[in-house]
């Protein structure tokens, strides 16, 4: 039988003999998985860095002097650009994908082991050149995460000069790294999964990882597309982008090029990307929902439907990020329509995570409470969405601090605080040690409280017309006093936000040797990884015989069962219906 | 088993033995093949995002219609024959005749590496006529364009290069198993071939009409 050759394959799994083979060039996807994470989360540290001199900038303007215009748009775009890219899609995809889809499926690693080594240190290569940016003349680009010509590439703005080519390669690495990961992903899900796993038996997680993987192999090369014009655009002159431009006095050369063409590649990369940091967290959520509510997921179809329909919708509502651009209203009107559809899914989701917890024994667990302080912020974030959908009221709200609530709320915080929840979910899995309980709750209520006094405020702000991206307000009619002490308390929540990130860093950290030894499957879950011989699972995952799957992911409180959770590999007893 | 089918599974119904071949849908294929049609997905998105740059960007007036070089004639007609001798050791390594296997092969790769010079000598004829990319956008892609299917064809050769060495160090022809790996090779290259032959008369086509 084929499939099983290939999910096993003992043949070519390249057993590790030294150190350096076991943890530096690994072919294990745990390993590969972990590094992937270490090396997103180091890097999300720094960008929390950026956002304090952000916060700080804003609320005690002409208070620091290192904080110049220049630092400020500098530490906005290389926070926005590391959080989007950098951090959560390598940690989504490069490291709960490479950790969960082998384990989840009963798989003995990835199909392609040795590209998807290349993969991890390809991307540590991103992350070096978009770090050494800081280190060039100019430092690195200023031009917001969105890098829109012309201002990205004109005298002006900062980093013009090294900063943006230093991105540009970045980002082209980090597209190639991702490409060689995602063909691995994809191609591990269709083909290594083991006997009985069919797709829908699959866990949520590896439906959200998996189609969040197939969006960013198609959705990757637009912002691939648009980096490599842009650096013709900077280098050689061309003007695909750059229109006819009175630059600092000077007449350029370019002509006739279009901006508007680079924000439609942009987006066109850039609203997928929104769904690949979505759908592995809406996945990896249910799954924390159904084990810690002892339940099984609520609509389990449904879900796979709405994964897949968000996937596949969520390529043609792009240009409801250019409502402001000058297009065509007629797309207007077509874009806010897709965009008002794709609620739908998005909400039979919510609904059913709803209805998973609706009379379900709830374990209010630490990684439980960061899967609710998922649904409340989700809401929260995914409500206005639907005000800036509308052409007519994004058009008022579009450069406001409204927008920069809803995306923080959205795509920000609550993709992380599932990241937050898997990690400590899976924490025994990966180390064989318990998170520390007491930091995990302080960390929990610090984030979840912490960034709703972050972000809610911001909303006000933006309805108050306070535009964002400003380096400094200055003395308005229309912005009332009150701003400046909504400043002061949003940065101070943000700090000490900042504060309970580094309290969970030091409980990862201190955990692997003080933590509380972890029984195996010490949250009495159904799914493979914690059915494995060796526990933490070892080299090759199973022992001679990979484990066969006889039931669905979410048999918890089984009527008549002799335990309230039944193993996806456990066989059919008699009167249990086979 | 459609895909429809597929997803209307009720799993919580059944549970018990399930043989994925039947109920699941595992790609029954080399996993090589598999990644290699995943990438070519990928590069079909990117070949087809350049396209509607192109077109997008030929909306604007500036635009002056490309004055393509007649050599692209010449390369065009090399690639396709290049692509035919892939076809031919294809269909040759399935017969098992391996003398025709080698000559497609050699004849494909060198085809190949003929289209990538000339193509070089046709941008050095663009260069001496005074279309620099930064002349006008439509040269600017020309450059860009050509640049990148030469780039994926030299991926291409890299390949084509263990292939072909895997052969010249002696095929065991007793060996049915590496007899298989490198019929599968073969066959992934001749299909790599084709999909770039396809990108390029598309990408010329776009050039010449455009």
């Amino acid at each position: 039988m084929a499939y099983v050759a290939i999910a096993d394959r003992p043949d070519e799994l390249h057993h590790p003999h030294s150190f350096i083979t076991k943890y530096v060039w690994s072919q294990d996807h745990k390993v590969i998985a972990i590094q992937y994470s270490i090396i997103a989360i180091l890097v999300g540290l720094i960008a929390l860095g950026l956002s304090f001199v952000m916060r700080l900038q804003l609320a005690f303007p002409d208070t620091f002097s290192f904080i110049d215009p220049s630092i400020y748009y500098q530490s906005v775009t290389m926070h926005g650009m590391i959080m989007v890219i950098y951090l959560l899609t390598a940690l989504f995809l490069g490291g709960f994908g490479n950790y969960l889809i082998p384990l989840q499926l009963g798989a003995r690693d990835m199909v392609f082991p040795y590209m998807n080594m290349l993969s991890v240190w390809v991307y540590l290569l991103s992350v070096i050149v978009l770090l050494a940016s800081f280190f060039v003349p100019g430092g690195p680009t200023g031009a917001g995460w969105t890098l829109y010509p012309p201002q990205a590439i004109l005298p002006g703005t900062p980093g013009t000069d090294w900063g943006i080519l230093m991105m540009l390669l970045s980002l082209a690495i980090f597209i190639v790294a991702f490409t060689m990961g995602g063909l691995n992903y994809v191609t591990t899900v269709l083909q290594a999964r083991t006997r009985g796993m069919t797709l829908m038996r699959m866990p949520l997680s590896v439906w959200g990882i998996f189609t969040a993987t197939i969006l960013g192999l198609l959705a990757f090369p637009a912002l691939f597309v648009s980096a490599v014009m842009m650096s013709f655009d900077k280098l050689l002159g061309t003007s695909f982008f750059i229109p006819a431009v009175l630059s600092m006095g000077d007449v350029l050369e370019t002509e006739g090029g279009s901006p508007v063409l680079f924000q439609h590649l942009f987006w066109f990369f850039g609203h997928p990307e929104v769904y690949i940091v979505a759908l592995p967290a809406f996945g990896i959520v249910s799954d924390l929902l159904s084990v810690h509510a002892r339940k099984n997921i609520f609509g389990y179809r449904m879900m796979v439907w709405a994964i897949v329909a968000i996937g596949g919708l969520s390529f043609i509502v792009w240009a409801h990020h250019m409502y402001v651009s000058g297009m065509n209203p007629y797309f207007g009107f077509f874009f806010a329509t897709t965009t008002l559809i794709i609620a739908v899914p998005t909400a039979i989701k919510v609904y059913n995570w709803v209805l998973t917890l609706w009379k379900g024994d709830i374990h209010l667990t630490v990684p439980m409470l960061f899967a609710i302080g998922f649904i409340f912020t989700f809401i929260n974030g995914g409500l206005t969405g639907l005000f800036l959908g509308n052409v007519v009221v994004d058009l008022p709200l579009s450069d406001t601090y409204f927008v920069v609530a809803h995306f923080h709320l959205v795509m920000g915080v609550s993709p992380v605080l599932v990241v937050c929840g898997a990690i400590y979910h899976w924490y025994p899995n990966i180390t064989g040690r318990m998170l520390n309980d007491g930091m995990g709750k302080v960390h929990f209520w610090m984030t979840f409280i912490g960034t709703y006094c972050i972000y809610f405020p911001m909303y006000y702000l933006g309805i108050l017309g306070l535009p964002r991206r400003y380096y400094s307000n200055g003395v308005t009619d229309f912005i009332p006093d009150s701003v400046s002490a909504v400043n002061i308390a949003i940065t101070v929540s943000a700090l000490i936000v900042g504060l309970a990130q580094l309290l969970f860093v030091l409980n990862l950290i201190t955990s692997l040797r003080f933590g509380k030894k972890a029984e195996q499957n010490p949250w009495r879950a159904t799914t493979l990884e914690w059915r494995t011989p060796e526990y933490p699972p070892g080299h090759g995952n199973w022992g001679p015989e990979l484990p066969g799957v006889y039931r669905w992911a979410y048999d918890y409180s089984v009527p008549g069962a002799e335990k309230d959770f039944i193993c996806q590999d456990e066989p059919p007893t008699e009167g249990q219906g086979a | 088993m459609g895909i429809l089918k597929i997803l209307a599974n009720k799993p919580w119904e059944a549970s018990g033995e399930i043989d994925n071949l039947e109920g699941g849908g595992v790609v029954e294929a080399p996993p090589a093949r598999v990644g290699l049609w995943a990438f070519l997905a990928v590069a079909t998105s990117l070949f087809g995002l350049f396209s509607s740059a192109y077109h997008m960007r030929a909306d604007y007036a500036d635009w002056q219609q490309l004055s393509v070089p007649a050599l692209l004639w010449l390369n065009t007609a090399i690639l396709i024959l290049a692509s035919v001798a892939f076809q031919w050791a294809w269909m040759a390594s399935r017969n098992g005749r391996l003398k025709a296997v080698r000559d497609g092969l050699s004849l494909g790769g060198l085809l190949t590496l003929a289209f990538l010079i000339l193509q070089l000598v046709a941008w050095n004829q663009m260069i001496s006529a005074g279309f620099f990319a930064q002349s006008n956008p439509a040269n600017a892609f020309f450059y860009l364009l050509t640049g990148l299917h030469g780039l994926h064809l030299i991926g291409g050769l890299w390949v084509w290069q263990r292939t072909t060495s895997r052969f010249w160090a002696g095929l065991d022809q007793e060996d049915a198993e590496q007899v298989g790996a490198f019929r599968l090779r073969v066959e992934l290259c001749a299909i790599y071939w084709h999909f770039l032959l396809l990108v390029w008369l598309v990408l010329f086509g776009m050039m010449l009409s455009t």
